[in-house]
């Protein structure tokens, strides 16, 4: 299996605080990986340093076997690693076309490129071929996108990364306020985009969805990783109790069905 | 279904409501004061009103563009001022040539806005404060500038008739419409323009939007935002020589104030102070029904002071109306 990145010993410090402690992580073609974690066990930290929004204090990634030190999430998205924030990242107030191409509008140049302006039916129809694609149905591009619903929005958010030729995707609690058909739909997308080559990293609280797409499974706690787990050979309750530290577990004595439910329902 | 409330919802966009509203108002204005008194709906009164409209018009249609960002800008009246009297040190203390002195005065503007946008996006100062400070700083330059006094123009009779005569009356004899007005439409198309085909328009309403979101997307966020407010700098240095042609003369002492009559017609047309909405067309009306306003109330000898308590209840009404039609959603 082809190893796409790699990433090694990252640590990230805020202050006194250590986020995230020296964490290795690959991710190989035809896989998706899941990343969970109790809050403030450093996933949403992890993710932002691959996607070249904090910089590591320690550690280095390997993008499709090439060192690499990004400068900013522009630098990432340029080579390949796309990133659908939980909040999105989407601008409620511009229509579904212009978020696709939020940040790489397409333009039309006069008078030697002195005047731009924005190509608005090229950037509507190259929307409605990548929607296609995935086979996702929005009634109407010129929508803004408050007006959609969350699954539309996140069908948006990853159309985004499909048309401007993702390698890697990153999902942050793609599902999290979702519908539950909505949320069968956006996992659906997940084998998909998986299928078609790009592998995933999703980070969920929600044990049923990450055993639903991920092939493996990563777990940290307190910034640290504390296991991964083939998806296949593990169970809900093994990974919670990870999760939560297996001394707590013991601390608990019955707890771990119980902990496991309430996983399960965030 | 679900496609059914989607479009429902559309046709009730806010910022398209606003405008329909703001544009039946400012007819309702028409009708009620030309019934109330015969003098209203006179040419000269109308070219009256036309001419009040310019330099709050151009000024509001610059800080259109901040409040889009979910900014705000209130030194546009005071850097309309320095701009004023810029050009005026440039065309009457230094004998520039007209053309040079006016350059002067639009760049005055615009430096004022990047000091304003650099203080915002990368010393992180709020928008409000930033522009506060300049607000002081821009009125002490142009009392330090002018040495306390208005400077005249009446060396270069051709700068006040850049504004004051009229090239439309030449073409169609009898509608004498000052070329103020034509300047004020001539910047409302290209502000128009600016925000609906350019990236730079783009930009202004993810900023609003979503700032976060737009950062992420790789967007140079802080650089936009200068961009942004440049723009209104701009505009405001615009409206400084508009107001100097028009009076013959930079008054230094002129211009607080200037900047929330412009706030309050960009809000009356429909631009949201929470961002992300907006247009110039809502903009332009909302500075019509200001000085409509306060041109009738005049005819119907209304005294001034009531006028300013009436324009108040008005920006309060038209945000109210903004907040139920929000909650509606």
């Amino acid at each position: 299996m082809t190893t796409l990145l790699k990433a090694i010993g990252l640590t990230k410090r805020f202050g006194g605080l250590t986020a995230v402690e020296n964490v290795s992580v690959d991710v190989n073609l035809g896989e998706v990986v899941g990343l969970v974690g109790d809050n403030g066990a450093g996933k949403s930290t992890l993710i932002k340093m691959i996607s070249g929004v904090y910089p590591p204090d320690e550690g280095e990634l390997i993008f499709d076997g090439k060192p690499v030190s990004l400068s900013g999430p522009r630098e990432a998205r340029d080579m390949g690693i796309e990133t659908i924030y939980q909040d999105l990242a989407l601008a409620e107030n511009l229509d579904v076309g212009s978020n696709i191409f939020l940040g790489r509008e397409l333009k039309n140049r006069y008078l030697g490129g002195l005047v731009n302006t924005l190509n608005r039916n090229k950037m509507r129809e190259e929307s409605a071929r990548v929607l296609d694609r995935l086979d996702i149905h929005i009634p109407s591009l010129a929508q803004q996108i408050r007006n959609l619903s969350g699954g539309q929005r996140q069908t948006v958010a990853v159309a985004r990364t499909i048309y401007w030729n993702a390698k890697l995707v990153i999902m942050d609690e793609p599902t999290a306020a979702l519908g539950v058909t909505e949320q069968r739909k956006v996992l659906t997308l997940v084998r998909t985009l998986c299928e078609q080559g790009v592998p995933v990293i999703i980070i969920s609280h929600n044990m049923q969805d990450v055993f639903a797409v991920a092939d493996r499974i990563v777990v940290m706690r307190r910034g640290k990783k504390v296991g991964e787990l083939i998806a296949a050979k593990t169970t809900p309750d093994e990974v919670v109790s990870l999760m939560v530290g297996a001394e707590a577990v013991h601390e608990m004595g019955v707890i771990p069905k119980a902990l496991n439910g309430a996983a399960g329902s965030v | 279904m679900d496609n059914q409330i989607v479009l429902k919802k559309s046709l009730f966009r806010s910022d398209a409501v606003q405008r329909l509203l703001a544009f039946g108002a400012l007819i309702l204005l028409f009708i009620v004061f030309s019934i109330a008194s015969p003098n209203f709906f006179q040419f000269d009164n109308i070219v009256g009103i036309l001419l009040a409209t310019a330099v709050n018009g151009i000024l509001a249609l610059g800080v259109t563009f901040v409040i889009i960002t979910a900014g705000i800008d209130l030194s546009i009246g005071t850097v309309m001022t320095l701009s004023a009297v810029m050009t005026g040190v440039f065309i009457t203390f230094w004998h520039l040539p007209v053309p040079l002195g006016i350059l002067g005065g639009l760049a005055t503007g615009a430096i004022a806005g990047l000091i304003n946008g650099s203080i915002i996006a990368k010393m992180k100062v709020p928008p409000f404060i930033a522009t506060l400070g300049m607000l002081y700083i821009a009125k002490g330059l142009a009392l330090v500038f002018s040495g306390l006094k208005p400077i005249y123009f009446n060396d270069t009779p051709e700068f006040n008739n850049m504004a004051m005569s009229s090239v439309l009356g030449a073409v169609i004899p009898g509608f004498d419409v000052p070329n103020a007005v034509l300047i004020m439409f001539g910047a409302a198309i290209v502000a128009g323009l600016i925000l609906t085909k350019t990236v730079l328009g783009r930009y202004t309403f993810a900023l609003g939007s979503n700032e976060e979101a737009t950062r992420l997307s790789g967007v140079d966020v802080d650089r936009w935002k200068i961009a942004v407010y440049t723009l209104g700098g701009l505009f405001s240095g615009l409206a400084g020589v508009v107001i100097a042609a028009r009076l013959n003369s930079a008054q230094p002492s002129l211009g607080q104030g200037y900047e929330l009559d412009a706030i309050a017609a960009a809000v009356i047309g429909g631009t949201s102070l929470s961002g992300g909405e907006g247009t110039i067309l809502g903009t332009v009306i909302g500075a019509f029904i200001i000085s409509t306003l306060s041109n009738g109330l005049r005819i119907l000898s209304v005294p001034q002071e009531w006028q300013t308590v009436v324009t108040g209840t008005i920006v309060i009404l038209a945000v109210y109306l903004d907040i139920v039609r929000r909650q509606q959603q």
